[in-house]
């Protein structure tokens, strides 16, 4: 089989995969899984196959057109070099493993087989967008990929933040895709044609009549999708999805579609100076702004979705340096340790039947009962807080080397500003992401021994290592016994929760009902998905240039001597605070835990969970809890930043409510107004019917007269003008 | 045949006998029909009927029609007028004056009969000024004219109305019988 | 003779007929004039007749059908009328207004709006008139029913 023929299965597997499953789900149900998961891995076989014989040579381009479509053709076309056939490698990975995990995690959902369907077709979605060497076609994908984010986000729609996250999802991300859409027809218009090679061409030759405009049009779209700021809010509350969905959407695949669309069409960019700093001011407050919010929220997947978006900018800040190695190979080893961070945090949401890290700071025996999540996780957030050797270290390095040197004015087309600007705010980011890394495993992943030195030998040991790449903060983790304060077992502070769980209270003698053990098979996957995470970044970095432009990627002395010692700075002032904030923990007791049964499937903890946080602790994200470390550090910023920096309050009075003033004219217009004239059209022929019904009496008389006395007035004027 | 004819006559002001008679029946069968639609007793419209439709049947003869005049009594006068009579009582009509015999309606039937009249009789005066008709020749209407007329060109129709007459009675039998319970 | 007595003549019956058809009350008097105004198209038809001196005599037979069917016409109508005052109790035209456009208000069906104005005289006669009302209504269904 030639190589465009296997190029061109990948995506078509999980499509009919998909198509398979919304045909099958209900008749054949026990095809369900074979067909939403077996596709996928071998789509996964497939691109491995495909990226092991593509591997360092010259890009591979294969076209197909099927019909002429009108000015500009639009083709089937294949794009296969180093970075496509990479991407497509880790889009098979993140979803073979999230559709593994699936089968698990929504073991007895009825709607399972829509839900596997819709991954299956999202994944082919986002494969053809990788694949593809036309803009049409990967506009294609890239709009299925938004309407099944709409429909996987909205996945739990009995639930109220479900169904307004998914809506403002699809929104925000279409609100980018307009101008997305016409700087496309721009590209196409100045370039003649929509295949990306083209477009290339044509800027390199400088055929791109207005650079600036279009590039930013562009970014519109990228930043809606790669949910940059300021069209990041969906991100944040997408995380309404199941946890799957989460790390295959909104961490590992779709969000980088932006990143990955804007690496392809690099030259674009860098034919506009003004695009790039908009780029690189668009990536800098991003990034430090997420960290922000990051360190304040409550709910893990929020933190974790803050970091997505954070991680994201820094891909970002590469490509606005010009560096597209660099942002594709933070991609990639990015996309491998949140998928792993997110299928982590949701095996640790359903043993601790909570999503409140304020909650799960407060259990003792969480780590005992989730010890692989809880390792995965530490191992995730390592990489995330970019500590060596991990994966992550090696590609933000390769970030910041870039940067570095932009910054030196040593790249063309960069200007040197924007290099410090990415490189300064990528830096302190560094430090924010590490101290949020180190707080959300400090509270979900180190119990906190609670007066209660008897359960020092079942945690202690798990506890030690605590935080292993870290390693200073976790020896000694609880030197304080605190035994002062007697058990106190935190109680339930909201009784409109959906009923105390006996596992939530730390209880002595612990229920042997309460959920102990995360199922294998998601076990698994998370230890499949922790290699890629420590090993990846470290093996390829000096290979990855063969596959890419040819730039190194491996660390430098100054970044990562500066970026390290920031990361482990901040580690040990989240350790810091955390210490600090221990005796809060121990007298504010906080939390609640969802009532479900031991065996129910995890989804169901997490709809639940997801569900309840506002009711319980008065925000969707966010948690008054005077243990936090997050809010020692911050300080006056905690509260801002819980809320997302009030961005949504803001797009609220600037758009929300201009907007539904407009509509409520349009109503008063349309219902007053207009109708009014309808009315009155409608009204006059009424008015004349009344008075012809008024004629109708039913008797023949009056009808024959009226009758003789037209033919008689007819007579007269044929005989008068005759 | 209208240039033969206007040349014999002189005109209006010197009628013959044949017109005087004319016009005298005329005026009394059109008295007659008057009184049929404005009497305000049932009956008395029966009779008054009789009599313009006699005064049709003379206007027959002096047009030289014998046979049709002959038809006219035998059916209109002799028949028609008793069925109208019949009807009258059969559905209980008021003997006597009845005040209300006219409906509401007659202010606009006299506004439009006085309308069409006069139009009509402008229209035919305007129309027939100086046309007279020649009634000094073989006779037009003898009983064997017209059935040689009838029997000869006018054979179908006549079948065929006696198909019409058959289905009439049929149906007027129909309506009027009463159902049994 | 003069064309223009007969014509006159003519015209003026038949104004007459026109005038009792439109201000009579009784359908028998309705009747009456409808013959009237017959016999005035009659006596057209024979004096053209006369005058154009047909060879075939178009204008008499004609006559003479006429009057067969004015015969059969008044035989049908009769009968129709004794059929309407069996039901309804009167044979005033200016009653039969099953027709009419419901006004606005009134609660009476558009079938039957005529029931409600002649109810005094429909209750003394013993058919009832609900019945055929009925009838007419099934049919009317039927008839709807048929069409779609």
């Amino acid at each position: 089989m030639t190589l465009t023929a296997l190029a061109a299965l990948v995506p078509l597997l999980p499509f009919l995969g998909g198509a398979a499953g919304l045909l099958l789900g209900r008749r054949a149900p026990g095809f369900v899984r074979p067909v939403a998961v077996l596709p996928t891995a071998t789509a996964f076989v497939l691109a491995a196959i495909v990226a092991a014989r593509q591997g360092t040579g010259a890009p591979t381009d294969a076209a197909h057109r099927l019909a002429t479509t009108g000015s500009i053709p639009i083709d089937l076309a294949l794009h296969l070099d180093g970075f496509s056939v990479l991407i497509a490698l880790l889009v098979g990975l993140v979803a073979t493993c999230v559709q593994l995990y699936s089968l698990s995690y929504l073991r007895d959902d009825p709607r399972y087989p829509s839900y596997a369907a819709l991954v299956s077709l999202f994944t082919a979605a986002m494969l053809l967008v990788v694949y593809t060497g036309d803009l049409m076609v990967l506009l294609v994908g890239w709009e299925i990929m938004g309407i099944c984010s709409y429909f996987l986000v909205g996945h739990y729609w009995e639930t109220e933040p479900a169904r307004t996250a998914s809506l403002k999802a699809f929104l925000v991300t279409k609100l980018g895709d307009v101008p997305f859409l016409i700087g496309v027809f721009a590209l196409a218009t100045d370039a003649g044609t929509f295949r990306i090679s083209g477009i290339l061409d044509a800027a390199a030759h400088g055929r791109l009549q207005h650079p600036t405009v279009t590039a930013l049009l562009l970014l519109a779209g990228v930043a809606g999708k790669s949910a940059q700021f300021p069209l990041h809010t969906w991100l944040p509350d997408a995380m309404a999805g199941p946890t799957p969905v989460s790390a295959l959407i909104h961490a590992a695949t779709m969000v980088a579609a932006g990143i990955y669309l804007v690496a392809r069409l690099l030259p674009v960019f860098t034919a506009s100076t003004a695009a790039l700093a908009v780029l690189a001011a668009m990536a800098a407050v991003t990034m430090i702004g997420s960290a922000l919010a990051a360190l304040a929220q409550d709910d893990i997947k929020r933190v974790l979705a803050y970091s997505t978006i954070g991680q994201l900018a820094y891909m970002a800040g590469a490509l606005a340096v010009g560096n597209r190695d660099a942002a594709v190979f933070h991609l990639l080893s990015h996309g491998a340790f949140k998928a792993l961070l997110f299928l982590a945090a949701g095996a640790l949401i359903q043993v601790a039947g909570t999503n409140s890290l304020a909650a799960m700071s407060r259990m003792d025996d969480l780590a005992r009962r989730a010890p692989d999540a809880r390792w995965t996780l530490a191992i995730g957030l390592a990489a995330l807080a970019a500590l060596p050797p991990f994966s992550g270290f090696f590609s933000k390095e390769s970030v910041l080397r870039a940067a570095e040197h932009a910054a030196n004015g040593d790249t063309a087309h960069v200007p040197s500003a924007v290099g410090w600007t990415v490189l300064i705010a990528g830096l302190l980011t560094a430090f924010l992401t590490a101290t949020y890394a180190a707080r959300l495993f400090l509270l979900a992943g180190v119990p906190p021994l609670i007066g209660r030195p008897a359960a020092a030998p079942a945690a202690g040991p798990a506890a030690g290592p605590g935080e292993p790449a870290a390693a200073e903060p976790s020896p000694a983790p609880q030197p304080k016994p605190s035994a002062e304060q007697g058990p106190v077992p935190p109680a339930d502070p909201a009784p409109a929760a959906p009923g105390p769980d006996p596992s939530g209270a730390p209880d002595p003698d612990p229920d042997p009902g309460i959920r102990t053990g995360v199922p294998p098979l998601m076990t698994g996957v998370l230890w499949v998905l922790a290699v890629p995470t420590i090993a990846f970044g470290g093996l390829t970095y000096r290979s990855l240039p063969d596959w890419f432009d040819g730039l190194s990627l491996g660390p430098a002395l100054v970044t990562s001597v500066l970026s390290t010692g920031l990361a482990l700075v901040g580690v040990l002032a989240a350790w810091a605070a955390w210490q600090a904030t221990a005796a809060a923990r121990r007298s504010v007791p906080i939390g609640a835990v969802v009532a479900v049964p031991a065996d129910a499937e995890p989804e169901l903890v997490e709809a639940e969970a997801i569900e309840s946080h506002e009711e319980i602790y008065g925000d969707i994200g966010a948690a008054d809890d005077p243990g936090d470390p997050g809010r020692l550090l911050l300080g006056p910023l905690h509260r801002p930043a819980a809320h997302g920096f009030h961005l949504d309050a803001v797009y609220t009075a600037l758009f929300v409510r201009p907007v539904l003033a407009a509509a409520s004219l349009v109503r008063f217009l349309d219902r007053d107004v207009v109708e009014t004239y309808v009315q009155g059209a409608g009204a006059v022929p009424r008015l004349l019917g009344a008075a012809v019904r008024r004629a109708q009496t039913g008797n023949v008389q009056t009808y024959l007269s009226a009758l003789l006395a037209g033919a008689v007035v007819l007579a007269v004027l044929v005989a008068v003008g005759g | 045949m209208n240039a033969l004819a206007a040349g014999h006559h002189p005109g209006f002001l010197s009628p013959t006998g044949v017109e005087i008679t004319f016009v005298l029946v005329g005026l009394a069968t059109l008295g007659a029909a008057v009184l049929t639609v404005s009497t305000r007793q049932l009956v008395h419209a029966a009779l008054w009927l009789v009599v313009a439709l006699g005064g049709l049947a003379v206007e027959y003869l002096l047009l030289t029609a014998e046979f049709i005049a002959w038809v006219q009594v035998l059916i209109y006068v002799g028949s028609v007028v008793v069925l109208l009579l019949f009807g009258l009582m059969l559905t209980k009509a008021p003997i006597g004056r009845s005040p209300d015999a006219d409906s509401g309606n007659r202010p606009v039937a006299l506004g439009v009969a006085v309308a069409a009249a006069a139009t009509l009789v402008w229209v035919v005066v305007d129309a027939f000024r100086t046309t007279w008709i020649d009634l000094h020749g073989v006779v037009q209407g003898s009983s064997r004219a017209t059935g040689v007329s009838l029997f000869r060109h006018w054979v179908l129709p006549f079948e065929a109305l006696s198909v019409l007459l058959l289905a009439a009675l049929v149906g007027a039998i129909v309506l009027s019988r009463r159902e049994e319970k | 003779m003069h064309l223009a007595y007969p014509a006159v003549l003519a015209s003026l019956l038949f104004c007459v007929g026109v005038y009792g058809v439109l201000a009579r009350r009784n359908a028998i008097l309705v009747l009456m004039s409808v013959e009237l105004m017959l016999n005035a198209v009659n006596l057209n038809l024979v004096a053209f007749d006369v005058w154009l001196r047909d060879t075939l005599h178009a204008g008499q037979a004609l006559t003479l059908f006429t009057i067969t069917i004015a015969a059969a016409e008044i035989g049908l109508g009769l009968a129709i009328v004794l059929l309407v005052y069996r039901n309804r109790g009167s044979s005033d035209i200016d009653r039969l207004t099953g027709l009419a456009e419901p006004r606005p208000g009134s609660s009476g069906g558009p079938l039957v709006p005529g029931a409600a104005a002649d109810e005094d005289t429909a209750d003394e006669n013993a058919t009832p008139h609900g019945t055929t009302d009925t009838k007419a209504t099934e049919k009317a269904n039927e008839k709807a029913e048929a069409s779609a």
